[in-house]
């Protein structure tokens, strides 16, 4: 028994060096490349679009894409951050409607609608971030200050404030929306829409922070041992509040950039997007378990999904059945990263 | 056991020693009590630690070593007492920093974070950075590969820290600790998960930072491996400091006499055996084998018969004992309750069998904290409350009566939820119910832990009771007071049972067993 122990032990010291396939001359490991693992998948169902609806590649298709997932893809931004830290944020999806809901509310002229005109237009954007940082401080306080369970407190969460969205607006739709309002939704920036060049940019600004700054490495260590990031030195309940705080203001900001594109602060807006937001931060490689995954991966995953929607879409697929063909598709990809991966979901 | 020359560890040369013995020492504690609550966990305790020399501490569980070490590392503030290193008073507990430039503990549980490189785990919150206030990765590897060869650690740095092994973990840990500037190291239990190759490695990469200056308290529970490679010793014991010697100068039986105390607590018990030589065996064990956790096991539980299985802690009891009742399955060998064969790895069917069984940790296996203490009795005996699956109130309240004052449980009723009483009460719930069903086998582990000095004593006086009643009995503990009244106790020593002790044994010899220590040799 001793001498097999020693082998494996003398065997598990030699292996890695080997075992490590590396690409151009040495410089990319291998285990770098499982941040592009849904790479080729992307351009798979390019290429499926492609042959499907020869539409598909155009750029205009592509804008519209990228176009109609940017709002998401920001709760998918905010959600993966909160995801590395080992937290939960459900209730993104109801600040991303409660947040321009309040600012429409308290903007929209009276007669139309439940607006109560008592601010001027201008005051709506700062109004939407407002609100998004208060819920944000909200989840903090209950979840590290007095060290509730995330998952209930922002399930809670989720609910009542889907419930004042509701409260405030009647159950109606606000339109009128203020022109500061409908800026973000509908201005064009060099030729594409300004929630693209959004989204792009603050993808960018996220993957540099998460991998190339103290603080973004801080959320890996909370996420992958609390107890070894406080014996580093880290201020873990610090970043654990700039964390949940800064989640709420992105979707606020996707709430923003939705209403504008839609002209209107609907009472279910963002209602059921918090499930694409897992699934997508999820196929994208980020662990529930806390610690692990790339802000490309989770980037990579919310496009993967639309793209297949669009693909469908394009392909005539019955707009009744996207519904259950998107819960497969999740479930679909959860598998073939499942294989990829090599490792149990937690 | 072959320990006679390995004890002789050859000291470090003459020169370097009389050198040290001059300066203050590395790190010295004196007058420190701990307190925690009622328990007291430090008591005017005090060690000494001299540069370049490895410092054994050694004591039995709850000794105070733990506490000491946090004490050292500035973990946790002493109530009294004081703590210098070189000779100048201890940072502030919240100087992380300051402290973390003197002393460095390689716990038993890893503080490295698994799913980062080993890289980024030395260099955590402390990254290079390049011009741009970006952290510069290259610069964190190249310091990393140089850090880890200047202490010949040879472990690549781009690995995933959770991809080593224990015995690189330790290295990677020791490096960092060295990285920090500090050169007195603690490890706590080092070589508690490693096989004998790697321990081996693990001493001669000691040997090799001891040359270099480094100095080490080395805690741990096999005291052979004190004698391998440490120069000096220090005893704890309830809380309190014992001896100081080096370790050439105090021979095993002094060592372990230290450990135990006085011979006063060797009273002989005069419990006349009430084994039942005709009947079914209660326990049979076979060859049982896990990967890893312990091989071979092989023995006999009699009906009627009480026997102790005893070990340190890591020696395997614990999961011999729950495998036996399907909390765990094993890969090798057979488990017979009663004559009849359970499925392994299940605990219904070992209490099919007649299986009674108090958990090693009743807040987390034990009992349901805010159920009442008659749901908790009666848990695991739903089929003699009502038929088909009903609960009758009335029939639960009965016996639940009847078990309250058979183990007199101090309670106003039995609605009372178990988390209201006091912990040998609670214990007593649990054993309320491992003896609901009349079981033919009762399996104990540590069963007096955290319990007071009276409910001690009833407990093991109703152990005694049941196994009048034909009930065979099998302890597993590292307490001796449990142990006294077995039959005979079956040592365990790194997953093999080593040695059968008939009852009428002195502590040492029971200890020593536990320790892996040979007396005679």
């Amino acid at each position: 028994m001793p001498e097999t122990v020693l082998a494996d032990a003398a065997a598990k010291a030699v292996e890695p060096k080997p075992k490590r396939t590396a690409l151009l001359g040495g410089r990319i490991p291998l285990a770098r490349l499982r941040d592009l693992a849904l790479v080729p998948a992307i351009v798979v169902i390019a290429i499926v679009g492609q042959i499907v609806n020869p539409v598909f590649l155009q750029a205009d298709n592509l804008i519209n894409v990228l176009q109609t997932m940017s709002e998401m893809a920001l709760l998918v931004l905010a959600q993966t951050m909160v995801l590395i830290v080992k937290k939960m944020d459900l209730s993104l999806e109801s600040t991303m409607g409660l947040a321009p809901g309040v600012a429409a509310w308290l903007v929209v002229p009276t007669g139309a609608g439940h607006g109560l005109g008592l601010l001027p237009g201008a005051w709506a954007v700062p109004v939407t971030l407002a609100v998004g940082a208060l819920v944000g401080v909200i989840n903090a306080l209950l979840i590290i200050r007095f060290g509730l369970n995330g998952f209930i407190v922002t399930l809670g969460m989720l609910i009542v404030l889907r419930g004042v969205l509701t409260g405030i607006s009647g159950g109606q739709t606000f339109f009128q929306l203020p022109e500061s309002m409908l800026y973000l939704g509908t201005a064009e920036w060099f030729g594409m829409p300004a929630s693209i060049w959004i989204c792009l940019v603050l993808f960018a600004v996220a993957i540099v922070v998460l991998g190339w700054t103290s603080f973004g490495r801080s959320l890996y260590a909370i996420g992958g041992n609390v107890d070894a990031a406080k014996a580093a030195g880290i201020r873990t309940d610090r970043v654990l509040w700039i964390v949940i705080v800064t989640g709420s203001v992105l979707a606020a900001l996707a709430g923003l950039m939705l209403s504008g594109r839609l002209a209107s602060v609907a009472s279910a807006q963002g209602n059921g997007y918090i499930f694409t937001v897992f699934a997508a931060a999820v196929i994208g490689g980020i662990s529930l378990g806390g610690g692990k995954g790339t802000m490309f991966g989770a980037f990579c995953g919310i496009l993967l999904l639309f793209m297949i929607q669009n693909v469908l879409t394009l392909a005539g697929v019955p707009a009744q059945w996207i519904g259950a063909l998107n819960g497969l598709i999740i479930l679909v990809a959860l598998a073939i990263s499942r294989i990829t991966g090599g490792k149990v979901q937690e | 056991m072959s320990d006679g020359e390995r004890a002789v560890t050859p000291a470090p040369a003459p020169a370097d020693d009389g050198r040290s013995k001059v300066g203050p020492p590395v790190v010295e504690a004196t007058g420190i009590v701990k307190r925690f609550g009622p328990t007291v966990a430090l008591n005017g305790a005090r060690i000494a630690i001299r540069a370049g020399e490895t410092h054994a501490l050694v004591g039995r569980n709850g000794a105070g070593k733990s506490t000491l070490v946090s004490v050292l590392t500035g973990l946790q503030a002493p109530d009294e007492g004081t703590v210098t290193f070189g000779g100048s008073p201890a940072p502030r507990l919240a100087d992380r920093d300051a402290w973390r430039e003197r002393v460095a503990c390689v716990y038993q549980k890893s503080t490295i974070i698994p799913t980062l490189t080993v890289a980024e785990n030395l260099f955590l919150n402390r990254h290079d950075h390049g011009r741009n206030g970006l952290i510069s990765w290259q610069g964190v590897r190249r310091r990393a590969r140089e850090l880890l060869s200047t202490w010949s650690v040879d472990v690549d740095p781009q690995t995933p820290a959770g991809d080593l092994s224990v015995e690189q973990r330790q290295f990677v840990e020791i490096a960092r600790a060295l990285s920090f500037g500090a050169r007195f190291i603690i490890l706590d239990e080092p070589t508690a998960q490693l096989d004998g190759a790697a321990i081996n490695r693990l001493f001669d990469r000691i040997r090799d930072l001891q040359r270099q200056g480094v100095t080490f308290l080395f805690i741990s529970h096999h005291l052979q491996e004190v004698y391998e490679i440490c120069d000096m010793v220090t005893v704890f014991r309830d809380a309190r400091h014992i001896v100081t010697a080096p370790v050439a100068e105090l021979p095993r039986t002094e060592l372990v006499a230290a450990m135990t105390g006085e011979a006063a607590a060797d009273r002989l018990q005069v419990r006349s055996s009430t084994l039942d030589h005709i009947a079914t065996p209660a326990l049979s064990v076979q060859a049982l084998g896990s990967d890893g956790t312990y091989g071979d096991v092989t023995f006999q539980v009699g009906a009627g018969e009480i026997v102790g299985l005893a070990g340190a802690a890591g020696s395997g009891r614990t999961e011999v004992a729950e495998t036996v009742v399907g909390l765990r399955a094993a890969v090798a060998g057979e488990v017979e309750i009663a004559g009849r064969r359970p499925r392994p790895g299940s605990v219904p069917a070992a209490l099919a069998a007649g299986a009674g069984f108090v958990p090693q940790d009743r807040h987390h296996q034990g009992f349901v904290p805010d159920m009442s203490i008659a749901d908790n009795t009666t848990l695991s005996v739903p089929r003699r409350l009502g038929k088909n699956g009903f609960l009758s109130r009335g029939r639960r309240d009965r016996l639940a009566d009847n078990m309250i004052e058979k183990l007199a449980i101090k309670t106003p009723g039995p609605d009372l939820p178990v988390s209201a009483l006091s912990g040998g009460n609670q214990q007593k719930v649990v054993m309320a119910r491992a003896l609901a069903d009349d079981p033919k086998l009762l399996v104990l582990i540590n069963p007096t832990a955290g319990v007071d000095v009276r409910s001690k004593e009833f407990l093991l006086g109703k152990v005694e009771e049941t196994a009048r009643t034909g009930t065979g009995v099998l302890i597993a503990s590292d307490e001796l007071d449990d142990l006294r009244m077995c039959d005979r106790v079956l040592v365990m020593f790194q997953g093999r049972v080593t040695s059968e002790i008939a009852r009428g044994w002195h502590d040492h010899d029971l200890v020593a067993a536990m320790e892996g220590v040979d007396l005679n040799a």
